[in-house]
């Protein structure tokens, strides 16, 4: 499979662009269903529409990604998207863990959108269009998603100090998880090495941008350690269950047209 | 045998006819078509999307490429996405904007970041009710003037100055 990403001579350095795009889609795929399982199950009707848009958003993201991955972006894109084993999938263990609470959703939406938003500016940055282009498209997308999830936190931090409670207890059992993103594969050494993509800390800068908006809020920023395996197709008995799921109508005739 | 300046024109004439699915508005007044090119009865025409989850691309991309099959002297039509150009409020045309306000909904004049104002009443008393309303591209608000809730159109925020 070669697809639209020929721009890169070197062909290890190509498979490692390849390989870090495919994280980007997948995370976003994943945690875009995990939203999806609020529709008809937000706290308000607001919310409801909201996590369903976002979702929108993030599926969408995806497709548009995994159509710079394969040769006929018409035909084989859902095939990319539904039709791997678990271990082939890369995105990080922190977007396919269920949702266990709205606060437990925010503080993910909120840790992740950070983390989003500094790959996308990375990849906008980068000389590598025409996905360059679609990853400043997605930027200006993805800020509505963290303007949300920041305007939910300050008010469940701000209100009983029961809402704080439960808030700093669901970012302390997201950060191993959300540092994990931060997983570190050959990919990344050749990526780095190559100056495909700008140079910098990843895990640095999101934790300068996360910070301060959880110290808003009253938070304790944890110091618990990354828990890693999503970047290498380890992924936990939550994944297989949510992709058993997300899968079951292709799997039902894996040759309709939609 | 139609030349390609006529087959150009008569492109553009049918893109004017496209509607978006999910407002009253020709997809050439909101801006989308970034560019066609015509040769040997091959019309290509690339889109830019407002916002890229849009479940309304795909419909718009169909009734685009039916609509140029149609025309006489076509043989094939391709049309495609493109994110060289970021799509802004900047691209949609007046008649578009006024087809837009015509429809209730409140306007940007570029950015979302503006002071909203109620589309009934011209009050700056609104107050955001959600930021995702009926669709991607639009947001909800209250007027607190005159009481009306009303929909405002959101673009996606602007271009970052990513410091390349």
């Amino acid at each position: 499979m070669t697809g639209p990403l020929e721009a890169i001579a070197d062909p290890d350095v190509h498979a490692a662009f390849r390989e870090w795009l495919l994280r980007a889609a997948d995370d976003e795929l994943v945690i875009g269903h995990r939203h999806s399982e609020w529709t008809g199950f937000g706290p308000d009707i607001e919310s409801d529409v909201a996590l369903s848009s976002i979702a929108q958003d993030e599926i969408g993201h995806a497709r548009a990604m995994y159509a710079h991955l394969v040769a006929d972006a018409d035909r084989d894109t859902d095939h990319l998207a539904f039709s791997r084993p678990a271990s082939e999938y890369r995105h990080g263990i922190f977007v396919e863990r269920e949702n266990a609470g709205w606060e437990w959703s925010i503080a993910r939406l909120a840790l992740y959108e950070r983390y989003d938003a500094l790959r996308l500016r990375a990849l906008g940055a980068s000389n590598q269009e025409p996905v360059a282009g679609l990853a400043r498209a997605l930027l200006r997308e993805e800020r509505y998603h963290a303007l949300f999830a920041d305007t939910w936190l300050v008010r469940m931090c701000g209100g009983s100090p029961e809402g704080h409670a439960r808030v700093q207890a669901a970012i302390d059992a997201a950060w191993p998880d959300a540092l994990g993103l931060f997983e570190r594969t050959d990919a990344d050494e050749r990526l780095l090495t190559s100056g495909v993509l700008p140079a910098g800390d990843p895990r640095k800068s999101w934790e300068a941008a996360v910070r301060p908006l959880l110290e808003s809020c009253g938070l304790t920023v944890p110091s618990a350690s990354a828990r890693e395996g999503g970047r290498r197709g380890t992924h936990t008995p939550e994944f297989e269950r949510l992709l058993a799921q997300m899968t079951e109508v292709r799997r039902s005739d894996p040759e309709a047209r939609w | 045998m139609v030349t390609p300046a006529a087959l150009t024109e008569a492109a553009w004439d049918v893109l004017r006819t496209v509607e978006d699915p999910e407002l009253p508005i020709a997809i050439t007044d909101l801006g989308l078509v970034r560019d066609v090119q015509v040769a040997d009865g091959r019309i290509s025409v690339r889109l830019i999307p407002t916002w890229t989850g849009c479940p309304a691309l795909d419909v718009i991309r169909t009734r685009v490429r039916e609509a140029l099959r149609a025309l006489p002297g076509v043989r094939e039509a391709a049309v495609e996405y493109t994110y060289d150009e970021p799509w802004t409020m900047d691209r949609v045309t007046p008649r578009g904007r006024r087809r837009l306000e015509a429809h209730g909904l409140a306007v940007p004049r570029c950015r979302f970041s503006e002071p909203p104002v109620c589309p009934y009443c011209g009050s700056h008393e609104v107050g955001l009710d959600s930021l995702f309303g009926p669709t991607l591209c639009r947001a909800t608000y209250i007027c607190r003037t005159c009481r009306n809730p009303f929909e405002r159109f959101k673009p996606p925020e602007d271009p970052e100055d990513l410091g390349s």
